[in-house]
This record gives C-alpha cells, structure tokens and sequence, in this order.
C-alpha cells in the first residue's frame, strides 16, 4: 500500500505543481518558495506528520517535506529549550540534506565543466 | 512591420502547449520518483539494518547525489526540460539548482563566481522555508503553552 501511495502522493504534488507552472506566469522559483511554506503549515497543525504515515517515501520527497522538517526540528528543541529552541533546532532535521548537497555540488563543480 | 502584425507573426509561429500532456508525464515522472524513494527507503532497510528514519535520510541524501551528478554531466537540464515539475518539485530540483548555478558561475571564480550564486536559486527555498517554519512553530509554540 505504501508503493502506490507514494506513487500517487509525489505525482500529485508534481501534477499541482505543473498545472500551476503553465496556467499561470509563477516561475518554477515562486513555485517551490510557495510550496515549502505550505509544507511548514500542514506540519504546524500535524497534517503532514499524518501524510507521512500513511505515504511513506513519496511525503518525504517532494520539497514540501523540506518545511515540515524545519519546522519539526524546531519544534523538536522547543520541547526542551523553551522558545530559544525554535532558533536552536530549525536545521536539525534538514542539514543532512543540506550539508549534502552543497559537498556533491563542490565536488562535482571542482571536477566538471558547464555545457551549454 | 507595425506592430499588430508582428503580434499576429509570433503568435502564430509559437508553439501549441500541448498543457495536457506536460501534466501527465510531470504526474508520472513525479510518481515514479516517489515510487523509487519508497523503494529505496525497503532497500536500506533490508540491507544497512537501520531504522526507518535513518532509511529515509540515506534516500534523500541518494537523490541529492544523483541529481548533482546528472546536472554535471550534462543531461539533467534536458530531462528537466521534458519533465518540468516532475523533477523539480522533488528534491532533485533542489539539488539540481545548486549544482546548475555553481556550474554556470565558475568561471568567474571561487568566491564571487561559485561561493556567492551557488544558493541564487535555492536561497529562496531555505530563506521562505526558515521564514515561514519560524512563524508557523511560534504559533503552534503559543497556542500549546497557553492552551
């Protein structure tokens, strides 16, 4: 079951996505701006948390789930730290991605050229 | 040439957008990338013996590296073209539009060239993300204090 609905969760994301993307003169850049804002307010209200249980894989890849982990961390150290941990633990759940993506993108950048 | 019929001279030499068939395939492609995330998250699973969460952070960084490394070889921009949102709504986009700038700008060099433009597009995303995770987390912080 976690298959399909990760099939059909991600796709309909991308799906939402590309209707806006052609009906209206939103850049790609608007688009995923927008999208991680919405992810950060379902998760204020638990609504992703419960997406991600019924979804599995498919939640956890598109950008909305960006927000829902920032937010998650931040709430996460609110719990211990009071409300300086909304500060604290904004990156927790986020920075491997992040610290990820910026290694590969300066290796890769060291060792290829652009094309055009 | 007036204006009116240059107008009329674009219009009609610019391509139909065929919306219907970029939504499907940014539907399928996008499916299918969720599909493989699942897949990958049970493959983990079975093969480190980790716990889920832990799955679900190697499949993500997965993602990243293969979205980085295609767009340094070259062929990413072209299936991005074809795909649009299908791949740039996942965390490929992310990872493609890092790698993307700080390619185009290297040549301007490691500070001012790859340094200072390699968040020029995905700056948007951590910026609004922070922006409105802060906000959204001090309301929910708010409402349970209070409550």
């Amino acid at each position: 079951m976690y298959f399909i609905n990760s099939f059909l969760f991600c796709g309909l994301i991308c799906l939402i996505a590309e209707l806006i993307l052609d009906n209206t003169k939103l850049t790609p850049g608007h688009i995923t701006a927008i999208f991680v804002c919405i992810g950060s307010a379902l998760d204020a209200f638990g609504i992703y948390d419960y997406f991600i249980a019924r979804v599995g894989g498919g939640a956890l890849l598109p950008i909305t789930s960006f927000g829902h982990s920032l937010i998650h961390g931040a709430l996460l150290a609110a719990e211990s730290n009071g409300i300086v941990g909304l500060l604290i633990g904004m990156f927790d759940l986020t920075a491997a991605g992040i610290t990820a993506a910026i290694i590969f993108t300066f290796i890769f950048t060291l060792i290829f050229k652009a094309r055009d | 040439m007036t204006n009116k019929k240059y107008e009329a001279l674009v219009n009609k030499h610019t391509p139909k957008e065929n919306k219907f068939k970029y939504a499907l395939t940014a539907f399928l492609v996008g499916g299918s990338l969720g599909l493989l995330g699942e897949t990958l998250i049970r493959v983990y699973i079975m093969i480190f013996n980790v716990s889920r969460n832990d799955a679900s952070t190697y499949m993500i960084i997965t993602f990243i590296f293969l979205a980085s490394l295609f767009t340094a070889l070259g062929f990413f921009d072209k299936l991005v073209a074809k795909a649009k949102a299908g791949l740039l709504i996942p965390i490929t986009g992310f990872a493609h539009s890092m790698t993307s700038a700080a390619l185009d700008y290297k040549n301007e060099g490691p500070i001012y060239g790859i340094g200072s433009n390699v968040f020029k597009l995905a700056g948007s995303v951590i910026f609004y993300g922070v922006v409105s995770a802060w906000f959204f987390a001090l309301i929910r912080y708010l409402w349970e204090v209070l409550a």
